[in-house]
Formats: C-alpha cells, structure tokens, sequence
C-alpha cells in the first residue's frame, strides 16, 4: 500500500534538444518585434473589426470563414486587455494606446512558430532520417512567406498549424495501431486527430479539404484492418467504432461547439442585423428584440402587423404602401391600372403598417377574446395610414410583365373590380390548423381569384416608386421560394376605431415584454447557412491573382508601408524553395508512377516497407498540397497568394522525401551520394541566403534605398513599392 | 486462358461471359477455355436465362422494341404547337436548312441532326419558331418529332441488353425496360424536337457498346471487339457533339478503359507489346476516332452555315469575314486608321460585343447623370464612333486638308457619331465593378473637356507605328486618370438595356477586357484595299466557336428572385416543368417522372449502397460464400458497380455547376439508375429465392417478385400516361380534376 515509499519516484523524460532548438529558433523567428509595426497590416483591418466586435460582444455576420479563427484572434485582445475602441478603417492606420498589438498578433505568431517542430515529427513520424526531418524544420522556418504571415493578426498560420497537427497525430496514431491499439496515448492521438481537423475546418473552409484528406487515409487504413483476417470481427467493429466516433462524431461536436461559443458571445444586436430573420434577430439583445418583446404572438383578426419578406435580397424590406399612385402610362408605352403603388421598403416605416381583416366584417379591431388566424383563412389586408386593402388583377406589373401588377385598391368607378381576398398558406406549418404567429411563421398569400401569389421581385423601381421594390404577384409560381414568403415582424392588436386615433396608434412604437428563444440548433443552422450564402461584390483587388499565379511565384501583396520612410513588408516567398518544391513535386509524380507501374509488372524496385512509406508520405504531403491547391482552380471569389500558404506547407514537407529518397535510393556510389550531399547543402544554403536578402520586406524594419529595392524585384510581377522623392 | 493476376476481384473481369461474344470465344480458343466456362458455369447467376433459346432471346428483344416504339410514337403530333424548347431547338434546325449562322451554347451535333431529319421529312424551314404555343399549321414538324421519338424509343433496347449483358439475367433486362418505358418523364422528353433524346441515344449507345466490348475482353483483336471499341468511340463523340455534359460518359468509359487497361498491364503472361497493342488500339478508336469525328461535325457546321445570321456579333472580326452578307465578307476597307474615320471598336474578348454608346444617361445615383457607355453584341449604328484629334474640332474630313494617320501612342478623342458625345471617363465608380471608373458621353457635339483624351497604344508594337484595320491589338489609357478602357463582362440591369458594363480600370494588367480592334472603317478620302488575310484556318475558328460557347455557357445564371431548380429537386422527383400549356383550358403536358418509377430507383440506390457494402466486407473479410452467391454478389459489385458509377458521374458535377439548370438535365443519370433498379432488384429476388430454398415455394419467390414489380410499373403508368400524353381540363388543385388524387406532392404543378 505504502509501495511509493519503498521504491524512489523516477521520472524519466526524453528531451529531444532537436525538437527543443527547433521551438527556440521558430519562437524567435516569429516572435521577434512582433508589435513592429504599430499600424493596421493588409487584412488585419478586416479581422479587426471582428475583433473589436467580439470585444464588444456585438453580433456580426462574416462569410469568410467559421468563427474558430475570429474568436482565436480575439482570445488574443481578450489576454492583452483589448476594450475593442478601434475604428478599422484604413491599412496603414497607427494603433491607438489601447490596443494590445503584441498579444492580438500572439497566436497566430505561436502557432506560425510551432509548426516548425511540426514539420520535424511528421517527418520522423513518416518513417524518414533526423536529418530529413531537420531540414523539412528548416525550410519552414526560414520561407519568408510563412514569416510574413504568422507575424500579422491573419488565420493562414493556425489554419497551417491545425492541417499539420491533424496530419502529425494521425501519424502518431497510426503508428501506436501496430502496437498498442486502445491503449491511451492510441486513443489521446485519435481523438487530437478528430479535434485539430475540427479546428482546421473552424478556421478557414479550406480546412475542409486537410480534413478529406486525413479521413481518406484513414479510410484506406481502415479497409486494410477489415482484411486483416488474424484480427476478430469483434475486434475490427471496435476499430471501426472508435475511428467513426473520432474522425466524425467529435469533428461534427466540436465544430458546433465553435458556433455555441460564438453566439453565446455575440449576444448585441449590431449592425448585420438586417441580413438575420426576425425570429434571429429577435433572439438578441437590444435591436429588433426590444421592438418586438412581448408582442401579442398570435395574429388575430384586426391585428396591426408589418410584413418582412423572408429571402430579403436584394436587402432586407417591408411590405409598403403609399399615396402615390402607378403612372398611367410607363416609359415604355405599357399602361397600368393607376391605382395606388404597393412596394417593398427597406427602412422602418410607419406606411409599412397593415391591417389584418376579416372579409366579412367591417371593424378593424381585434374582438375580445382574440379571434387568431389559422392556415388556408381568407383574408384582407389594409393598409394603414391610407386604409386600402391590398389587390391585385390581371394587369402586368411594372418591371416583371410576365406577372401582376399589386396595387392597393382605389374604386375609380370604372369597370375594374376589387379583387382584394387573400388565402393564408403558412409555409412551415406543424398542422393545417395552426395558427399565425408573429415572427415565427412564413407565410404566403395566395390570390383568390387568380391563384398569384405575392412576391417580392427585387427590380428597383423607377423615380415615379421612389427607388423602392418591386412587388408582383406571381402567377406561375414553381414550388418554394423565399422571395413569396412574408412573416409578420411587428405586431399588436389594434384598438382604436376611427382612422385618426388609428393613425396615432400606428405611429406610436409597440411595446409589451416577453422573449421568445430560438433553439441553438435553429439559430447556428440560419447563421451558418447566411454565412455560406451571403456574397461579397468586390471581385478584383489590385493584389488579387489567379491560382497558376502561386506556383510560379509570379505575384506578391504588398502589406504595408512605413508612412516615411520605405520600410516596408511585402507577402513574397522564398523563391528558391518555392521552385524546388513544386520540382519536387514533380520528381515525386513521376517516380511514383513509374515505381507503380513496374510494380505491376512484379519488379519491386523498393522493399515493401521502404514503398509502403513513399507512397504514405507521398498520399500526405503530395496530397496534402494537391488538396489545399487545387480546388481554388474552382472558386469563383477573389484569390490572393496567400491562399496558396497552406499548400505551399505541404509542398515542402514533400522536399526532405524527395531529396532523402535520390540519395538513399538512387545515388549507386559513394562517390554519387557524397556529391549529392554537397549539391543539396549548395542549394540549401542559397535558400538561406534568399531568404536572408528578403528579410527586410518580410520583417520590414530596415527602409531600403529605390535602388535596392529595383535590385530586390526579381520578376517584373512583382509590386514592390518605391517611393519618389 | 491465363491465370489472372491480382485474385480476388481483379481477376474475375477476365472470366468469360455468356453473351454471343463470349461464347464464341470458348468456342475457339480451345478446350482448356471451355472446360473453365463450363466448370464456372454452376456460379452462373442466371439458372433460368439458359432454358431461354436464342429464338425466345430475340422474340423478348422484339417486344420491348416494339412497346417502346408503340409508346413513344403514340400520338406524337400532340400538341400540334410549340412545346417549349421547340422554340429554339426547331429554330436552330430551320437555321441548318436556310444556312444562316447562328449562335447556341450546345455543341452543333444534335441540331444537325435535326435539321437533316427535317429536311428529309420535307421541311422546308419557313416556320420561325417564335414562342412555345404557336401553331404548326400546314409546316410538317412529325419528320422531327419522329427523329426525336425514334432515337428515344432506342434507349429502352438499348438499357435492356446493357443489363442483360452485365447481368447475364433475362428478368433484370425485361424490369429495366419495364422502367424506361413506362416512365412518364422519358416519355415526354423522347416526343418533341429537343437535344435530350439524341444525347441520351449517344450515351445509351455508348454504354452498350463499351460494355459489349468488355464481354468480348478473352478475344481481344478480333472483329466484334473491334467493331464493339470504334462504336463506343463512334457514339463518344456524338454525345459530346450533342451537349457538353456528353462528356460524362466520356470519363465513365474513360475509367473503364483505364482499369481494363491496369489489369493488362498487371497480367505477366502478357508482353508488353501485347499491352502496347492494346494501348494503341484504346487511343486510336477512344481518343484519336471520337476527336476527328467531333471535328468533323464543326467541319460541316461550319461549311453548311455560311450565310450571316443572328450569330454574327458573338464572333470576333475575322470569323465574320467568312460569313456571305456579313459586311467584312470579301470587305475592302481602308487599312490604316486615320483621322476622321468612322470606326467600330469590338472588344477583343469572346462574346463582349461593340463598344456603344445610345441616348439614354446613366440613371441617379449611378455615377455621373451622362450618357451611357456599353459594349452591344449585335451590329447596330449606336456603334459607330468617329475618331478625331484631341486638341482640334476641325472636321478632318475637309478634303483640303491631307490624310493624317493615327499612329501608336497618338492622344486621340472618340465621338460618338449618333449623339456628337466623347467617349470620356472620370473619378466616378462604375455601375457594377465598384474599383472601376465610369465611362460616359459627355460633351455637346464635339465639344467635351480633358477627361475625353485618350492615349491609343498598340498591343506589343514600337511608338509611331501605323494603326491596322482588323489586326491591330490596341488598348484605350485614359489620360487622366491613367486608366484603361475595359469590359467588364458584366450584363447591367435594365436600365442598361441589359446591355454589358464598360469600365476604365485602373489596374493595368494586360487582359483580354481592354484590349480592342477596330472592325469597320469608312474613310472616304482613303484607298479601300481588299482584306484576304482575314482567313482564319479551321483550328482557330474552332477555337473560337468553343471559348464563345463555354462563355455562353457560364453566362446562363439564374436571376435573383427567381425559382430555379436545385440538383437535389431532381431524384425526388419534386417539380416537373411545364411543356405546354398553363390554364385549364390549355392542352398540357407536364414533364414529370413517374414517380413511382422514380422513388423505386431512390429506393433501390440506398439498398445498393447498403447491400454493395455487406458484399464488399464479406469478400475483404475473406468469408466463403457459397457459390450461388458469390456469381450473384460479383454481378452486383461489378455490373451494378459500373451503373451507379454512371449515375453518380452523370448526376454529381451538377452540384458544382454555377448555371441555370433545370430538371430535364437529370434524365441521363434516370437511365443509369434504372439499369441499377433492374439489376439490383433482381439479384436481390434471387438471393432471396436462394436462402428460402429449403421451403417448397421458394423457386416461386423470384418470378413473383419480379411480375408484381412489372404489373406495379404498368399500372402506375395506366395513371399518370395523362401526363405525358397531355390533358385537358381542370387543373389539379381543383378536386374535379381526374388528376387531383394524383397530385402526390403539392410542388407538382400540372
């Protein structure tokens, strides 16, 4: 029992100084001056922003990417005591005193450094030489780009970190498999596997495809343990359950966590808003929510509503009405009805008001006890301030002449009856029975008459509308669209008989008090769904280039200069290692096939242990830069070098496999190897000295004269910037 | 016959089939074959396929051929008016026949042929295809609607011996039939002038052949499997001659060859010249056969279209020089552009057009109120700019004055001569490009300020250079704001005339946007010279028609606001399009799939996936299956295999695709995963019938299983055939309406 205390307590620890002076040099390369240059960076005024947002704990909307890089960065001013008072507006804008540059640029800094140990256990996970696995360090740490990038307040340097993390615990993982299956450094690996993929996708998108990647090996490495016939079927289940669980389960779990996180921060209503549904926005604080707490929920007959159209492009808008009326004849020779416009209006309003009525009556009030519409009801709507009923009749619409026009109904005497009765559809209905409910019902109006339903168009219309939306109704109308769907936003039961005290009534903001809480699920599935669909328009920029661009390193961004003096830091690679790479690359290609092809024809140039390893390391590294690559060749958003960095890392963990592989394979001689080993340290150290002589537009904290900066452009592509004195 | 290399899985492609090739081959290559196929024959799937003779094979054949042409050309001149995309697939037919060129984004193929099925029906190609609805009156359309028909009706024989070739089983090919022909939707689509039945037919076609070829795979060298090899070629090029997304099936036999080819390579017995034979073959009759075929097509294309047409503007310059009534056919012009000339600048990009400018002004709040500036598509005298020194309004055409060339870097001022506006540009954004300028008219006849001068460079040439007609590459720099005049390519909104963008970008990054040419030139005081070196050889106009197609393509995208169809509508079967007709009075016809053919297929997919994975497990655990199941499970893996490959690669790259897209794009992918159904549900009712063997009906379980699917598929087209064969009255939401128990979805719409 007291075993402790007869035999010593030894812990014994393997220090690899390898690993330990790969951390020092990575932490110094990156960390070194780390809050020079006390201004906005490139894209830090982007990031910023979120920053400063969830500093302030205010909801924003950003489709770039998932909120696990955000809220990273934002970690960073939370450690250094950021108050989020920064107005992001321009590059090259200095930091006020209250920013903590050092620790916002802290993390991505840390996880630029680490991944240069990471390079070294991946290598000597894969199988290869210390010094393979040294070099590969090396090359990661000494290419200017990924320098330049981990310093800034930018994601691509934790998006690498977590794509390596994930690669590397798999490897461990896999090489615990052949001895210790289940055991818990088996497990701690699998289960690290599952996260960092979970926080590379949180990231960036892009992560997605590191992610593929890892589960398709993974799957290959599965297939082969089903056709493992000395292993029980038992055993295999367990297998596959424990890797299902991992690689699936927990990603899926701790991608949600992201989002549960981010929006139990973001709990302030702010300035994307707008972009939410009401049930969203009314789900935060202030904002919408304090318009509409403890609105009646149930719509009845007389309610007073305002009816916001669910898709809400081109921007959000409600139902309207006014005065005005459509001119008689258009620009275009069309005539219309001349009866009084009906839009869509972005802004609040009081003529968005609208009466619900029940044809067969006449007041405009609710009853007591409230008498509630329910699904397939028959309704009218009238419009408030002017207290005509919506219509709409066989006449073409304004803009869309293919549909009808919707007025609200002026009685000219003429031969053009009302046609004012409308069906309630409530589209996401439980039973046909239910209900309509403020905010949380989408509904559609079906025309009596003529079966069009209403919709938004989203054509502006011309001076003669005022610049607002169209609204038609629709008559061929194919299944489910946004753009017919409404709900109510505003709402209360509506008192007062006469027209003048309505007005009154109408003008004065509602008010009443209850909350109504969206699900975490609904929520995070709105928001995700907004963030994947939501566009941006700028779709050239000065630094933007194409992804045949990256390979050849025929491009660059500059990031920032020093308002003086030309100082200043300049997103370009190592261009030695960036070519040897993608020579590597290549080598790589055609060995493989042809070590491939002869093995089809039974010769087996390499032992099957030495293949088995070429091909993972190939499957990984070549793979792993085949992924984070190629896809861009698809996306139609606006690119910059720097997505290619993810790759690029991938790219040179292939070289060290590459290079260790010709010499220890096909160099015959000693003679042959020797001479190698002196043409790679040659290479080498003219990588060093590349990269050396780009130091200062990486670190960017030495001006150059104009003539060594006109020395420095290497290619014509490049945009180094030159002042003219 | 040799050992094959690779056990398991990869050995059993080389096994010998029972079709006619097969056999065929066991009979001559020797004993040792036989006696393999005979001893082998026990794990045959198809036990009962061997009492049929080959007379009972061929009556069976016949029967389904002829109720797929029974149905397909039931009443097929119904509705005797447009149905929908008749409008342009008709029109472009009637094009062929007048030989006026014309633009589409479909490879030419399929309207060829229609054009020739109309032509030799007597079509004369007077009737001018307005809009769907309009009367056929006296105009013989059923020569086209019968070619239609005709190549529709093939798929469903074609389907039937696919299946019967990869499952050796008579019940899986007659339940394949069974679902083609009885499902409304292929049946609609087969009726009427559209591409979708001649690419279907090329596919079908392809697919048979190429599996045919696989059959005759123990007899390579020998006369059906060459002529199997250059028929899956043949029918390679007319799917992708019909419609881009024929190459789907390109990457399906693609990947078929390329293991056919692996497991070659891996088989020692082989030499490698043996292999390199069989490599040369696969190139010359799946590359090098269907690559001169698909020329040869825009070869004909080409020389049959040689009148100027609704086409013209698509095309750069020098291909409109061919075009007969095209005004640069055989077009003499001045050669050097001078002062005082009246010239049009066409963009050098594919598909941007003329840059244009009309007398309507940029509306409030975009930029400037001045006049539009847009690049048009077709030739119009908006085009017209007249080129003028910058410092003087002189009017250079005074015949007193000498002819001054504009040479390469000259400051020049574009008027427009319709309105007398200069080309100008300054610090306003752009409508759509945001870090673009604006480009506007602006000036009273002639008259503007510094913002109208513009720098003419010429693309790669020395300064002081004379400006060519036609071949001179120049760009427009803005002398201001030191930008370049550009097209962005983007369509403006209606009040546009949605017509496409025309900016000055201020990045100076040599695109194909800002570079131009002048096409006309009118000159009166110059020589007009005549202009042969407009010839463009074939590989370039071959080029072009391709870049201005894919452009077309990709600019097909749906508006906001607009119901589109998404590609996970489609399998579902949610929403039909309307053909014909819209009110109750109307005769309709409604393209919709039969659904109960459909959500069988949806079925059938999922029990694949799901019996597919326990087979592949089983043999990668290494169990011993019995022998019965085993035949039954390799069927499964590898013929059924080979179909869902083809209905995921004819199905999946929709997801990615950025254009419009609408559910008759699904119908090539319905076949395969028809195929699928057939030989899925069959195999299953087989295994089935095999583990119940102990009991004494057990034999019966098959055929049973197989004649109610069969009834089920007559009886549930019995119901819907309304659908295609078109109905008249009250709509289906009306409960009157014969159809309303029928509307088992509420986004049906018929």
């Amino acid at each position: 029992m007291l075993g402790f205390l007869q035999r010593p307590v030894v812990v014994t620890a393997d220090i690899n100084l390898n690993v330990v002076a790969l951390t020092a040099v990575g932490l110094l390369s990156r960390l070194w001056q780390l809050s020079y240059p006390r201004a906005v960076v490139f894209d830090e005024v982007y990031y910023g922003q979120y920053i400063s947002f969830y500093m302030k704990r205010i909801f924003f909307l950003d489709g770039s990417g998932p909120p696990f890089g955000h809220m990273l960065l934002a970690l960073g001013g939370y450690l250094g005591g950021f108050d989020g008072n920064f107005l992001w507006n321009r590059i090259g804008a200095e930091y006020s005193t209250n920013v903590p540059v050092w620790s916002l640029r802290l993390l991505p800094a840390l996880a630029g450094a680490l991944s240069v140990p990471m390079a070294y256990q991946i290598m000597w996970e894969l199988g290869f030489s210390h010094c393979a696995a040294v070099g590969a360090a090396l090359l990661i740490l000494i290419e200017n780009s990924l320098i330049t990038q981990s310093r800034l307040m930018l994601l691509e340097s934790v998006l690498i970190f977590f794509n390596l993390l994930a690669v590397l615990s798999y490897l461990k993982f896999s090489n615990s498999q052949k001895h210790r299956p289940f055991s818990p450094s088996w497990w701690f690996w699998l289960m690290l596997t599952g996260v960092a993929c979970s926080c590379a996708v949180g990231t960036k998108y892009v992560g997605v495809f590191t992610y593929l990647l890892v589960l398709g090996v993974a799957a290959a490495h599965a297939w082969h343990l089903i056709g493992d016939q000395t292993l029980s079927n038992v055993h295999v289940l367990c297998h596959l359950l424990a890797r299902a669980v991992a690689l699936l389960v927990i990603p899926v779990l701790v991608y949600l966590l992201f989002f549960y996180v981010h929006l139990l921060l973001l709990c302030r209503s702010g300035p994307h808003d707008q972009i939410m549904s009401s049930a969203f926005q009314a789900s935060l604080e202030g904002g919408l929510a304090r318009i509409t707490q403890g609105q009646p929920l149930e719509v009845a007959y007389g309610s007073q509503v305002t009816l916001k159209n669910v898709f809400g492009q081109p921007v959000p808008c409600w139902l309207h009405s006014h005065q005005s009326t459509y001119p008689m004849i258009y620009e275009n020779g069309r005539g219309s009805s001349h009866q009084q416009q009906v839009t869509c209006y972005p802004f609040k309003d009081v003529n968005n008001w609208w009466i619900v009525k029940d044809p067969g009556r006449h007041q405009l009030v609710v009853n007591n006890p409230p008498r509630p519409v329910r699904h397939g009801d028959i309704v009218q709507l009238v419009h408030g301030m002017t207290t005509r009923l919506l219509n709409t009749h066989d006449v073409a619409a304004p803009l869309s002449p293919h549909s009808q026009e919707v007025s609200c109904y002026i009685d000219y005497n003429v031969s053009m009856p009302a046609q004012n009765l409308w069906r309630l559809d409530i589209v996401n209905r439980e039973s046909d029975t239910d209900v309509w409910k403020t905010i949380l019902s989408e509904v559609r109006f079906v025309h009596v008459n003529t079966s069009a339903i209403l919709k938004l168009s989203g054509a502006p219309l011309p001076d003669w509308g005022f610049r607002q939306l169209e609204v038609v109704g629709e008559k061929l109308s194919r299944g489910y669209h946004g753009s017919t769907v409404w709900n109510v936003e505003e709402h209360r039961y509506g008192r007062s008989q006469e027209q003048k005290e309505r007005e009154l009534e109408l003008r004065s903001p509602a008010q009443m008090d209850a909350s109504r809480n969206l699900s975490f699920m609904a929520r995070f599935s709105e928001l995700q769904w907004r963030m994947l669909t939501v566009r941006s328009d700028d779709s050239e920029h000065k630094y933007s280039s194409t992804p045949l661009d990256w390979v050849t390193l025929d491009t660059s961004i500059a990031y920032w200069l020093h308002p003086r003096t030309s100082a200043q830091i300049h997103l370009l690679g190592n261009i030695v290692i960036w070519a040897s790479a993608s020579l590597a690359t290549l080598v790589y290609a055609l060995l493989f096939v042809w070590y491939l092809l002869r093995r089809r024809r039974r010769v087996c140039d390499l032992p099957e242990d030495c293949w088995l390893r070429w091909a993972l390391a190939g499957a990984l590294c070549a793979g792993g830069w085949a992924v984070n690559y190629v896809p861009f060749f698809l996306m139609e958003k606006t690119l910059f070098l720097y997505h290619y960095l993810p790759a690029l890392a991938f790219q040179i963990l292939l070289l060290p496999v590459v290079l260790e592989h010709v010499s220890g394979r096909l160099c015959r001689s000693q003679l042959q190897r020797s001479f190698f080993g002196a043409l790679v340290v040659a290479w080498f150290a003219s990588a060093c000295h590349v990269s050396n002589t780009l130091r200062p537009l990486t670190y960017g904290d030495r001006s150059l004269s104009p003539s060594e900066l006109k020395a420095l452009r290497w290619k014509d592509s490049w945009d180094i910037l030159i002042r003219k004195y | 016959m040799p050992p094959a290399v690779g056990g398991g899985l990869a050995g059993s492609e080389l096994r010998p089939r029972r079709g006619r090739c097969g056999s065929q081959a066991a009979r001559a290559v020797g004993p040792d074959v036989a006696t393999e196929a005979t001893a082998r024959s026990p794990k045959r799937p198809a036990p009962s396929s061997r009492r049929f003779e080959a007379p009972g094979r061929w009556a069976l054949l016949a029967l389904v051929t002829l109720m797929s042409f029974a149905t397909r050309f039931h009443r097929l001149d119904q509705p005797p008016h447009i149905c929908w995309d008749e409008t342009h697939f008709g029109k472009m037919g009637s094009y062929y026949i007048n030989r006026t060129f014309f633009f589409d984004v479909h490879p030419p193929l399929g309207k060829m042929l229609i054009g020739l099925a109309g032509y030799l029906s007597g079509y004369d190609g007077t009737f001018l295809f307005q809009k769907p609805g309009d009367k056929y009156e006296h105009h013989s359309y059923l020569g086209m609607r019968g070619f239609c028909a005709f190549l529709g009706a093939l798929l469903i024989p074609f389907a039937y011996l696919t299946v019967l070739e990869l499952s050796q089983s008579l019940p899986a090919a007659l339940l394949t039939a069974a679902l083609l022909t009885f499902d409304t939707g292929c049946l609609t689509l087969s009726q009427y002038i559209l591409l979708d039945p001649i690419l279907m037919f090329f596919i079908m076609a392809a697919m048979l052949s190429m599996v045919k070829y696989n059959s005759c795979a123990n007899r390579p060298f020998s006369a059906p499997w060459w002529i199997w090899l250059s028929l899956t070629g043949v029918n390679l090029a007319g799917a992708l001659g019909v419609k881009f997304v024929g190459l789907f099936i390109i990457l399906q036999v693609g990947w078929n060859t390329l293991s056919d080819l692996w497991h070659l390579f891996g088989d020692l017995n082989l030499s490698m010249v043996t292999v390199g034979k069989h490599l040369t073959a696969r190139v010359l009759c799946l590359i090098v056969l269907p690559l001169a075929l698909y020329t040869a097509t825009y070869a004909v294309h080409f020389m049959v279209l040689n009148k100027s047409g609704p086409g013209d503007g698509f095309f750069s310059s020098a291909f409109q020089a061919r075009l007969s009534g095209n005004n640069l056919h055989n077009a003499s012009i001045p050669e050097h552009l001078a002062y005082g000339s009246v010239i049009t600048v066409k963009s050098a990009r594919m598909a941007v057009g003329y840059l244009h400018s009309h007398g309507h002004l940029y509306p409030e709040g975009i930029g400037a109120r001045q006049q539009q500036v847009t690049t048009y598509l077709h030739k119009d005298y908006n085009n017209l700019w007249i080129i003028k020194k910058h410092n003087t309004n002189s009017d250079p055409l005074d015949p007193s004055l000498p002819v001054e060339f504009v040479r390469h870097g000259d400051i020049i001022r574009l008027e427009h001569k319709e309105t007398s506006r200069n080309l100008h540009s300054h610090y306003h954004e752009a409508p759509l490009t945001r870090k673009h300028y604006q480009v506007t008219g602006y000036g009273i006849n002639g008259t503007g300020d510094s913002n109208d001068f513009w720098r003419i460079e010429v693309v790669n040439r020395k300064f002081g250079n004379r400006i060519k007609v036609l071949r001179s590459r120049i760009r427009l720099i803005h002398l201001v704001t030191g930008c370049v005049l550009g097209s962005s390519g983007k369509v403006l909104p209606k009040w546009g005339w949605e017509q496409l963008e025309v900016t000055c970008t201020p990045y100076l990054k040599e695109t194909l946007n800002s570079i131009w040419n002048v096409e006309d030139h009118i000159n009166p005081k110059l020589p007009n010279i005549s202009l042969d070196v407009l010839h463009p050889g074939f590989p370039e106009i071959m080029l072009e028609a391709h870049m201005v197609m894919i452009r077309g393509n990709s600019g097909l995208k749906p508006k906001d606001n607009e119901f589109t169809s998404k590609p996970w509508h489609w399998p579902i079967n949610y929403q039909g399009l309307r053909f014909s007709g819209i009110n109750d009075t109307d005769f309709r016809v409604y393209l919709l799939g039969n659904p109960v053919v459909w959500w069988l297929n949806l079925l059938s997919i999922a029990l694949y996936l799901l019996s597919g994975s326990i087979f592949a497990v089983a043999v990668q655990r290494g169990a011993r299956l019995p022998a019965e199941v085993e035949g039954l499970s390799q069927v499964l893996l590898q013929g059924g295999g080979q179909l869902l490959l083809g209905w995921m690669i004819h199905y999946f790259p929709f997801f990615l695709m950025g254009r419009i897209l609408y559910f008759h794009h699904y119908f090539p992918a319905m076949l395969f995963s028809s195929m699928l159904t057939g030989l899925l549900w069959d195999t299953l009712l087989r295994l089935c019938a095999w583990s119940l063997a102990s009991f004494s009906l057990a034999g019966h379980v098959h055929a049973l299983g197989i004649l109610s699917l069969l009834l089920g598929i007559a009886y549930s087209f019995y119901l819907f055939h309304p659908l295609a064969y078109g109905m008249v009255g009250p709509l289906a939401q009306d409960p009157r309406s014969p159809m309303a128990g029928l509307r088992w979805l509420e986004s049906w719409d018929f």
